[in-house]
C-alpha cells in the first residue's frame, strides 16, 4: 500500500525535510496517537524518546521505547510513525527502539496524565509513591482518586486490566468501575 | 557500562548461554499460561493470566532478539520455533502441565521470587547496557507478577478448606523442581567467574526467606527440603512434557516457515 501523501511529489518531499529541525519532527509526531489510548500521543507517553539528524541525505532517527514488555501495540506505533513521516513526506527514516532505558509513567507530561483523567482512566501517580508496597508483598494500599467523581473511596478489584498497562478499581462514591493507568 | 562488543568472547559465549535459558523459562512458562486463556476461574484472573502470559513471552522475545543479535541472526524467531526440546535449556519447573489454578498459582509465586532475587542480583553485575536496560524493564513487571501471585497464595492457603489443601499439594508436588533454580553448570560458572552473571546459588537463603514469609502468613507449610530433588533440565534433560508443548507451540511455524499475518 502506498501511504505518501497525494501532494507531497518527490521535490517538494526533500525541500520539506530539509527545512525541518528535530524540533520540528518532534511536533509533526505528536500527531501520532497511541493505538490503546487514542486521547494521547506517542510524544506526551515517553515513547518517543528523542529525533535526530541520521545523517544520510535529510533523512531522522526516530528513537522509540516500549512502554510495556508484553505491549502488542509496538509494532503498531512503529508502523504509525513511519506512516506520518512519509505522509509528511519526510525521509529516509529510521525508526530504532532503545532499551538502555526502561519507560517509566514518569515520563508522561501532566498535560498528558490530564488527558488521561478525562478520559476516564485514573493517571499513575509519580513512581516515588509505589516504592513500598512491594516489601510487603502485598497489593497496593495505595488511594487511587475515581477519575469521575473525585471520590477517594476506591478499592482495587485486579492488578491486571483490559491491557499490561492497567489496573481495575471500583468507587464507592459513584458505584462505577474504573481503569487505573498503573504506575511503572 | 559497556557494550557486549568490547566484552571478550569467551565472556560473549558465556553470557549468550544463560541468556538464552533465561528466555527459555520465560518463552515456556508464559505458553504455559497462555494455555489459561479463556479458562480462568473468573474475568478478572483471566485478564490476569493472560495478561502475564504476554510479559513472560515478551520478556522472552526481547532476550531472544538481543541473542539473536549476538549471533548475527535477523530475527529471534529461530530460538523459539526451530530448536528441539534437548536444546532448550529451561528449568523443568516451567515446562510442567497447567494443572489446576492452585498449581499455576503457586508455580508462579515460586518462579517469581527467583526472578525478582536473580534481577535484583543480575541488575548490579552485568556491564552490558542494553541487557541491563532490558532486565530493568523486565524487572518492572516481576513485581506486578510476585505481588500477584503472593496475594493469591494467602488467598487460597487462608480460604477454604478445599483451596488449602489444593495449594499445599501443588506446593508439595513443586518443591522437587525448585532445587534446579540454585544449582550451576559449567556455563554458569563461566560467566560468575568472568562476573558478567551471578552465581546461582546465592539466591537461595533469600528465596527461602521471602517464601517462608508468605507461606507462613498464608498458614500454608514449608514442604521439607531434604527431599530429591529433580536436575538436568538446564542440560537439555526435560520431563517427558516440554516435547508436546513444543509439539503444539512449533507445528504451525515449522509447516508453514514462510507464513505470514498479512
Ligand atoms: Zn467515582
Amino acid at each position: 500500500m502506498n501511504n505518501q501523501h497525494p501532494d507531497a511529489s518527490a521535490s517538494t518531499r526533500k525541500e520539506n525535510s530539509e527545512a525541518l529541525s528535530e524540533q520540528e519532527v518532534m511536533m509533526l509526531l505528536e500527531e501520532v496517537t497511541d493505538p490503546e489510548i487514542p486521547v494521547l500521543n506517542v510524544v506526551e507517553m515517553g515513547i518517543v524518546r528523542r529525533v535526530e539528524k541520521s545523517g544520510q541525505e535529510a533523512g531522522f532517527r526516530v528513537v522509540i521505547t516500549p512502554t510495556y514488555s508484553g505491549c502488542p501495540a509496538m509494532n503498531a506505533i512503529e508502523q504509525a510513525i513511519l506512516e506520518k513521516m512519509m505522509e509528511k513526506g519526510i525521509r529516509p527514516v529510521d525508526v530504532v527502539t532503545d532499551h538502555r532505558e526502561p519507560w517509566t509513567t514518569d515520563w508522561m507530561t501532566s498535560e498528558a496524565k490530564r488527558k488521561l483523567k478525562e478520559y476516564g482512566i485514573a493517571p499513575p501517580p509519580p513512581t516515588g509513591d509505589d516504592s513500598d508496597f512491594l516489601s510487603t508483598l502485598k497489593s497496593s494500599q495505595k488511594i487511587v482518586p475515581c477519575p469521575f467523581c473525585d471520590s477517594l473511596e476506591t478499592e482495587l478489584r485486579s492488578e491486571f486490566g483490559s491491557t499490561a498497562c492497567k489496573s481495575l478499581y471500583y468507587c464507592h462514591g459513584c458505584s462505577q468501575p474504573f481503569e487505573h493507568f498503573k504506575c511503572i | 557500562m559497556s557494550t557486549f562488543d568490547e566484552i571478550p568472547k569467551t565472556q560473549q559465549e558465556a553470557l549468550r548461554t544463560v541468556v538464552l535459558w533465561l528466555a527459555d523459562d520465560r518463552l515456556i512458562h508464559g505458553h504455559r499460561l497462555s494455555e489459561w486463556a479463556g479458562h480462568g476461574p473468573e474475568l478478572e484472573e483471566d485478564l490476569a493470566l493472560a495478561n502475564m502470559a504476554l510479559d513472560m513471552i515478551g520478556h522472552a522475545s526481547s532476550l531472544y532478539a538481543y541473542v539473536a543479535k549476538l549471533e548475527g541472526r535477523e530475527e529471534e524467531d529461530y530460538h523459539a520455533y526451530f530448536r528441539d526440546d534437548i536444546d532448550f535449556t529451561n528449568c523443568a519447573m516451567v515446562e510442567l502441565p497447567r494443572g489446576d489454578f492452585a498449581f499455576t498459582m503457586a508455580r508462579q509465586f515460586l518462579f517469581s521470587v527467583h526472578a525478582f532475587l536473580l534481577y535484583q542480583a543480575l541488575m548490579d553485575v552485568l556491564e552490558d547496557e542494553e541487557l541491563a536496560g532490558i532486565l530493568k524493564k523486565h524487572f518492572k513487571e516481576i513485581r506486578y507478577h510476585l505481588r500477584h501471585s503472593g496475594e493469591w497464595m494467602r488467598r487460597l492457603g487462608d480460604g477454604t478448606d478445599e483451596s488449602r489443601e489444593r495449594v499445599q499439594h501443588a506446593l508439595d508436588d513443586l518443591w522437587m523442581y525448585t532445587g534446579e533454580l540454585f544449582t550451576s553448570n559449567a556455563h554458569i560458572e563461566a560467566t560468575v567467574r568472568f562476573e558478567v552473571f551471578t552465581d546461582p546459588a546465592t539466591l537461595h537463603a533469600p528465596w527461602m526467606e521471602m517464601v517462608r514469609q508468605v507461606l507462613d502468613d498464608a498458614t500454608l507449610t514449608m514442604p521439607d527440603q531434604n527431599q530429591y530433588m529433580f536436575d538436568g533440565a538446564r542440560q537439555g534433560r526435560h520431563t517427558e512434557h516440554l516435547g508436546r508443548l513444543l509439539a503444539e507451540m512449533q507445528f504451525l511455524r515449522r509447516s508453514y516457515p514462510d507464513a505470514s499475518w498479512t
